[in-house]
């Protein structure tokens, strides 16, 4: 098989997994969702039987009184047509609701996770060049402390002090509502700013870790002899550095991406619950918090197909950039 | 490295006579330990940073075994509310809005960490390192299979996962709460074990092992898992950091039922009720948890940095007292296995 067409396979597997979990959450967990939504509508409104099932129809996507196959042919279906239900927290359309949510997240934490890469790894590539100077020392421990601490933590005191004390930054929000949203100066900036103070907390948590393995890298690389025949052919220091050292340095990283990729997606339902920014991360919050089964299950959903898909894009660049990567393991069995 | 392990040492082998003739049970038993958890200990005891971490870990270690009973759980004090830290002898970290002593709280919240920790890294690295040995064993069919299965998890985003599993379950004894917290976390680790394994499973010793008709388990458990020992340590203390992480940032969100104090519990008090953001005179009330959490992870990584030099097996056999030899000299730079500390 071709190896794209492997990757797409995966990444559907992936989906499927996932979709069929939630089915079963909410379908055989005693206490199920099910269960909870008929409870908690019953309690709501003098609803007859009938109102209640039908509501319960709406919000889950499946009719409580058809068989399992009947249900998980409704749930599929609906699911395919891009239906997840209704949230009955905020009483509208699940999937209108993290449709407006979704670009928001991806564009937070693409942001967040490229600022971390790019601050990073420049910094482990300047402290492998200068091993065992003083600036070298410094920055490993500056490194190794900045990736113990949780971003959430780096979150609170950036809250606290470039937004509270310093009012240099919004701490709630996705834009300042006086600015009317369309590609205008005003907003785009002020999509920026907002969105600012969060990415900011993943970049600082996340470049210290980038930093020490880009050194550990460049530094196993500084030792390879064709570093040392590149050199001696005469070739320009520009080139080396770029080609020979930063090149077969970073690639390594890649897999560290995949890695980064799904954590960053999780990582954002705690910054938009701190900062407000309301994102699909931020309604898996309130959907949890509001027991609003619809939102919480199509939240799920809606934020594994964004990584999944960061991950299928990711390996098909990886793929270009390292060929290898294209060939499968042929080895034999024991 | 010896590979004697596994057979009895025999005379007839003319090339390995080992100096004794025989080795006993026992030293083979010793000298297993020696190269499976001594020498890694030595070798993450000479770096300064393994110091560091190895003791910030026995104080948290103390702090949750000792502390309990030294210091008395947190009881609110009405007259003694948001004393500042060092103001007061009985309160040395300060106390909160409602008088409850804030070291009290941080201590007493460590045994269900450390309870979390233990179970949720014993969880991840043995079902890792089982599906990872397996399949890197294994191959073919096996090999693609579990590797399937395990990249479609890996893909799964591991807090969202919990979030919900959190929220369904409400586990609340903390050793099914680092359960829970590891299950996104042994994906990465079998894929990394695999790909340690794949120049494992040809080595001569095991290909003899295979053709004299020893069990596949047997091969896996005697002969590659001890070679991977350092690995799957270093892999305990990455999945212990994650769990500290999640576990924290979940309590905060008020995602997981609370019973036992947490230091993320802690966190969300003072943020969203205590007011810590706004006057500075409740800032320590946040202040010492974050440590608390900051410290923790401070100790694992400086341990994990300390075990990358495991991996060069000349600076691992130079600490082997069983099987040290002299001739390895030149200090070299560790080969660092695809960092596993980047998350």
């Amino acid at each position: 098989m071709h190896w794209v067409l492997k990757r797409a396979a995966r990444a559907g597997f992936t989906v499927f997994l996932v979709v069929h979990f939630t089915f079963l959450l909410v379908h055989f967990l005693p206490g199920s969702p099910m269960d909870y939504l008929q409870a908690q509508l019953s309690r709501q409104q003098g609803l007859s039987e009938g109102e209640i099932e039908a509501m319960a129809a709406v919000y889950l996507n499946m009719h409580p009184e058809a068989s399992i196959g009947e249900q998980y042919v409704d749930y599929m279906s609906s699911l395919l047509t891009g239906d997840l239900g209704t949230s009955i927290y905020f009483n509208e359309s699940v999937a209108e609701l993290l449709g407006t949510a979704i670009p928001w997240t991806v564009f937070l934490m693409l942001n967040a996770i490229a600022i971390s890469f790019a601050i990073g790894i420049s910094l482990g590539a300047l402290m492998a060049y200068l091993e065992g100077s003083r600036f070298d020392n410094v920055m490993t421990v500056v490194a190794i402390v900045s990736n113990s601490i949780p971003y959430y933590i780096i979150a609170i005191l950036l809250v606290y002090l470039l937004g509270h004390q310093l009012d240099l930054f919004p701490v709630t929000g996705r834009y300042d509502d006086r600015t009317t949203p369309g590609l205008n100066v005003p907003f785009l900036s002020s999509v920026v700013y907002h969105a600012t103070l969060p990415a900011l907390s993943w970049a600082f948590a996340g470049l210290g870790g980038w930093a020490l393995a880009m050194r550990a890298n460049s530094i196993s690389i500084l030792g390879e002899d064709y570093l040392r025949v590149g050199r001696l052919r005469g070739l320009p220091t520009r080139r080396l550095t770029l080609r020979y050292v930063a090149r077969n340095a970073v690639l390594p990283l890649y897999t560290n991406m995949m890695v980064v990729i799904g954590y960053a997606f999780g990582g954002a339902v705690v910054l938009e619950t701190i900062f407000v920014y309301r994102g699909v991360g931020y309604y898996l919050f309130r959907g949890i918090e509001a027991r609003d089964f619809p939102l919480m299950m199509g939240a799920f959903i809606v934020i594994t197909i964004a990584v999944v898909t960061a991950l299928f894009l990711a390996e098909l660049t990886y793929g270009k950039l390292d060929p290898r990567a294209q060939e499968g393991g042929t080895d034999e069995s024991f | 490295m010896s590979h004697s392990d596994g057979t009895s040492g025999g005379d007839d082998f003319p090339f390995q006579t080992p100096t004794t003739g025989e080795t006993t049970r026992e030293e083979r038993w010793s000298r297993t330990i020696d190269r499976t958890i001594l020498a890694p200990m030595r070798i993450i005891l000479s770096d300064w940073r393994g110091k560091v971490g190895v003791t910030i870990l026995a104080l948290y270690l103390f702090m949750g075994i000792a502390g309990p009973y030294l210091i008395s759980p947190p009881e609110t004090d009405t007259a003694h509310t948001l004393v500042g830290p060092f103001e007061m002898w009985q309160y040395p970290l300060g106390t909160d809005s409602s008088g409850r002593s804030l070291l009290a709280d941080v201590v007493h919240a460590t045994p269900p960490m450390l309870k979390m920790v233990f179970a949720g890294g014993v969880f991840a690295v043995t079902v890792g390192s089982i599906v990872g040995m397996v399949a890197g064993y294994k191959g073919g069919r096996v090999d693609q299979a579990l590797m399937v299965i395990t990249d479609s998890l890996m893909a799964i985003p591991g807090l969202p996962l919990i979030i919900v599993l959190a929220f369904l379950f409400e586990p609340r004894n903390p050793y099914l709460v680092g359960v829970i917290l590891a299950i996104p976390a042994w994906a990465v680790l079998a894929r990394s074990i695999r790909s340690q394994m794949l120049p494992l499973r040809n080595v001569e010793y095991v290909e003899a092992n295979r053709l004299m008709g020893i069990s596949t388990w047997k091969i896996i458990l005697k002969d590659i898992a001890p070679n991977l020992m350092p690995y799957i340590l270093v892999s305990f203390v990455s999945a212990s950091r994650g769990i500290v992480f999640d576990s924290v940032a979940l309590y905060f969100l008020g995602v997981l039922p609370t019973t036992d104090p947490n230091w993320g519990v802690t966190m969300d008090t003072a943020y969203s009720s205590g007011g810590a953001l706004y006057s500075w005179g409740a800032a320590h009330w946040l202040i010492a948890p974050m440590l608390a959490v900051v410290f923790l992870s401070l100790g694992l990584i400086l341990v994990a940095q300390a075990a990358d030099k495991l991996f060069n097996p000349r600076i691992r056999a130079r600490h082997q007292k069983t099987t040290a030899s002299e001739d390895d000299e030149g200090e070299h730079e560790p080969q660092t296995p695809a960092n596993a500390n980047v998350r």
